[in-house]
């Protein structure tokens, strides 16, 4: 994969995405070490360019490319340029004139990250585009999902929430199809985007149905000051349809574990003791979240076969 | 005194249902006569063997961006861009800054039109003023000053009793309303189709309801007002139905189709290129065909390609910050000659839709070969194919849709008023 984008998981095949998951899996060991550092990636440089602040998500990149000896540049609306009217493919072209090895995109624009790719030389890593595609989260929800389940046929993954909003929802209908599991989607009417059967998934209205006989649910966050009044009459109203409590979950199969792509509205789409305890695995997908990130900066920005140390 | 003869072509004219084989003479300025084996004496001899010998084609909807813009476009690389797509006779929307809602910008663009270009320059006025949707225009002093319609194009007229009076006061004038047809508060922030494909991409989705239910809402207000309606570029199934049962009822309603919408689907969207976003967005691959054949039957009167230049940095951001539209004089003759090629449409009826039926719908006087007419003529290839660069075109923007890409049917020549104002691989000739 040197060299190559990750745009998105609709473009990858299981055998990428399997490769990816257990490159993952090797690096989780590293995070186990006493000094949480390989020199890998030593000389190479990342560039995190986040048009959309984030901070999880980038200082799960900035952690991975520091455990790899990389050198992790921020680049984000805050502290640059970005803030003030410089156009999108010129940020970009001005940092790949400082040949990254990787750029990292982060934009509330569908479809950004690909531009930007076609612009530059250096490889592009989209972490989150509008409601198009989060790949890395996609990919750290599977990783987590096998160390839980060690399976993807036959499983059940039901996703609950604003479906039409949500870049999270679509990367893990793509994954989790390739992988062999089924995937259900639940929401609000308003919240289920025209023509998502496509994607190969079930839909549905009733919590209850879908929940039922699921292996993995994972909630949704929910723009709660966009949408409220727009997209679903209150908070009260959908925490009581749509959120998930341990009530509801037993609808779910018995050893189903939950999961969320945080941060979560405590009380809305998960109550507060599910959001910290078994059988969610929130913390662990967080943890997953720099392995996997870890692997993909490995499999993407590492050195050639035969390039010279 | 000049004459032009064009010799051997295959000449269409649908104002006489004419399609043979000819010669056509043209004498200062008009044409003189239209048969076989014409006298070549005196005479500027071009051979149109093999090519179509058509009236010059006529676009009802385009934007030349002068005044205000002419980083984008002014009226002279607008009237070469016309020229060397076969139009003679282009009718240009209001929104040039300042607004054409005065008599004066009205008087202006045509006195720089009558100095800059070689095609012929229609201006359609505002509706209301400063294209606000509240005050309507002198409708009277603007036509008297030249405008041919009125129009707030894409800033829509949302308030119906806005419109209703509009429409009204237009008799007075018996000038076509033309309308951008489309509930913006349902389309909110949507950038294209809504459906599968914006539901894969991600992308805020406008749906087809916000375009049918202002040409229901429109149809109903010429019904209820007598006025001469216009439906600016027609995108979907549904609206092709509404117009139908209009035309059925006998309303004098009228449509148009862009290019863009005949030939390509939401699927262009893919790769997220701008230069595939417009308003009505790109629909899906079923509506496309309806409109073909809508076209074809003449449900749709006429092909007007919305030509809106946009410079390279403003389309080149976000999808979601590109302003909409794409040009489309150059290509417009090759994009829709495909329906001809494909078995779609005689040849006769596409002249028809690109020339005749919209000159008749603005009552501008073109789209005849007739004897006497104004010598407008453009010779075609429907079969050649060439390579459209948009970086080598007339226009001064490039957001095409089918730049580097070859595509088939040609302006091999076009005159103005008798006179050749270009020729395929000698560019534009300004005299």
């Amino acid at each position: 994969m040197i060299g190559e984008d990750l745009l998105g998981i609709a473009p990858l095949d299981r055998a990428r995405i399997e490769l990816i998951l257990e490159t993952a899996e090797r690096m989780q060991e590293i995070a186990s070490r006493d000094v949480k550092k390989v020199p890998t990636l030593r000389g190479r440089t990342v560039v995190n360019l986040f048009f959309e602040p984030s901070t999880r998500t980038q200082t799960s990149f900035e952690i991975a490319g520091k455990r790899l000896a990389a050198d992790v540049v921020n680049f984000s609306s805050g502290s640059s340029s970005l803030s003030k009217a410089e156009s999108l493919l010129d940020t970009a072209k001005t940092l790949d004139a400082m040949d990254p090895d990787a750029v990292i995109v982060r934009h509330r624009v569908a479809g950004v990250p690909q531009r930007i790719a076609d612009a530059l030389q250096a490889p592009v890593i989209n972490a989150g585009d509008g409601a198009h595609e989060h790949p890395t989260q996609a990919l750290l929800d599977m990783l987590t999902v096998y160390q839980e389940k060690s399976r993807f046929e036959g499983l059940t993954v039901t996703i609950v929430g604003d479906i039409a909003h949500s870049r999270v929802a679509r990367s893990n209908i793509y994954g989790f199809t390739k992988l062999g599991a089924e995937v259900r989607v639940a929401g609000p009417p308003t919240m289920l985007p025209p023509g998502i059967e496509d994607l190969g998934v079930k839909t549905y209205t009733s919590l209850r149905e879908a929940l039922d006989g699921a292996d993995v649910v994972m909630a949704l966050r929910i723009q709660l000051e966009r949408l409220t009044g727009a997209y679903f009459p209150s908070v009260r109203e959908y925490s009581a349809t749509f959120g998930i409590d341990r009530a509801k979950l037993r609808f779910a199969k018995s050893d189903a574990i939950v999961m969320h792509p945080g941060p979560v509205n405590r009380g809305v789409e998960l109550s507060n003791e599910l959001t910290d305890d078994r059988p969610s695995v929130i913390l662990d997908q967080v943890r997953n979240g720099v392995a996997l990130r870890m692997a993909l900066l490995y499999l993407i920005a590492g050195r050639r076969v035969g390039e010279g140390v | 005194m000049s004459r032009v003869l064009i010799r051997g072509g295959r000449i269409l004219d649908p104002s006489i249902e004419f399609d043979g084989e000819g010669d056509l003479l043209l004498e200062d300025g008009a044409i003189a006569a239209l048969g076989a084996d014409l006298p070549a004496d005196e005479c500027e001899v071009v051979e149109a063997g093999g090519l179509w010998v058509a009236p010059g084609l006529v676009d009802l909807h385009t934007h030349l961006r002068e005044p205000g813009q002419e980083y984008k476009e002014d009226l002279a690389s607008g009237g070469r861009a016309a020229v060397a797509g076969g139009f003679t006779s282009v009718a240009c929307m209001a929104n040039t800054e300042p607004t054409n809602d005065d008599p004066s910008v009205t008087k202006y663009i045509l006195e720089r039109a009558a100095e800059d270009s070689p095609a012929r320059v229609y201006p359609v006025a505002a509706a209301t003023r400063r294209l606000e949707g509240r005050v309507m225009t002198e409708m009277a002093a603007l036509r008297d000053a030249g405008a041919v319609a009125f129009s707030d194009d894409g800033h829509v007229i949302m308030d119906a009793s806005v419109m209703r009076r509009v429409l009204e006061y237009s008799t007075l004038v018996d000038a076509p309303i033309v309308v951008h047809a489309e509930d913006t508060g349902l389309r909110g922030e949507g950038v294209m189709n809504e459906g599968v494909v914006s539901t894969r991409l991600g992308l805020p989705g406008n749906p087809i309801a916000s375009e049918e239910i202002h040409v229901a809402r429109d149809i109903r207000l010429a019904r209820l007002t007598g006025a001469r309606l216009h439906i600016a570029h027609v995108s979907s199934a549904g609206s092709v139905d509404l117009i139908r049962q209009a035309k059925e009822s006998g309303l004098s309603v009228t449509a148009e189709v862009t290019p863009h919408h005949l030939a390509l689907t939401d699927e262009s969207i893919t790769g997220f290129d701008t230069n595939n976003k417009v308003a009505p967005p790109l629909r899906t691959r079923r509506d496309a065909q309806v409109l073909r054949e809508a076209l074809a039957h003449g449900v749709l009167d006429c092909v007007a390609t919305d030509h809106a230049p946009h410079a390279e940095h403003e389309k080149d951001v976000e999808f979601t910050a590109a302003p909409f539209g794409v040009t489309g004089l150059e290509t417009a003759f090759s994009i829709v000659s495909d329906l001809y090629r494909a078995g779609e449409i005689s040849a006769l009826e596409l002249i028809r839709r690109l020339s005749t039926a919209p000159a008749r719908i603005f009552g501008i006087s073109a789209g005849t070969l007739s004897v006497g007419a104004q010598a407008d003529v453009v010779l075609l290839d429907p079969k050649k194919e060439w390579k459209y660069d948009a970086s080598e075109g007339f226009s001064k923007s490039r957001n095409s849709p089918w730049s580097g890409q070859n595509i088939t049917g040609r302006v091999e020549a076009t005159f103005v008023n008798g006179r050749l104002v270009f020729r395929a691989g000698r560019g534009v000739v300004m005299q």
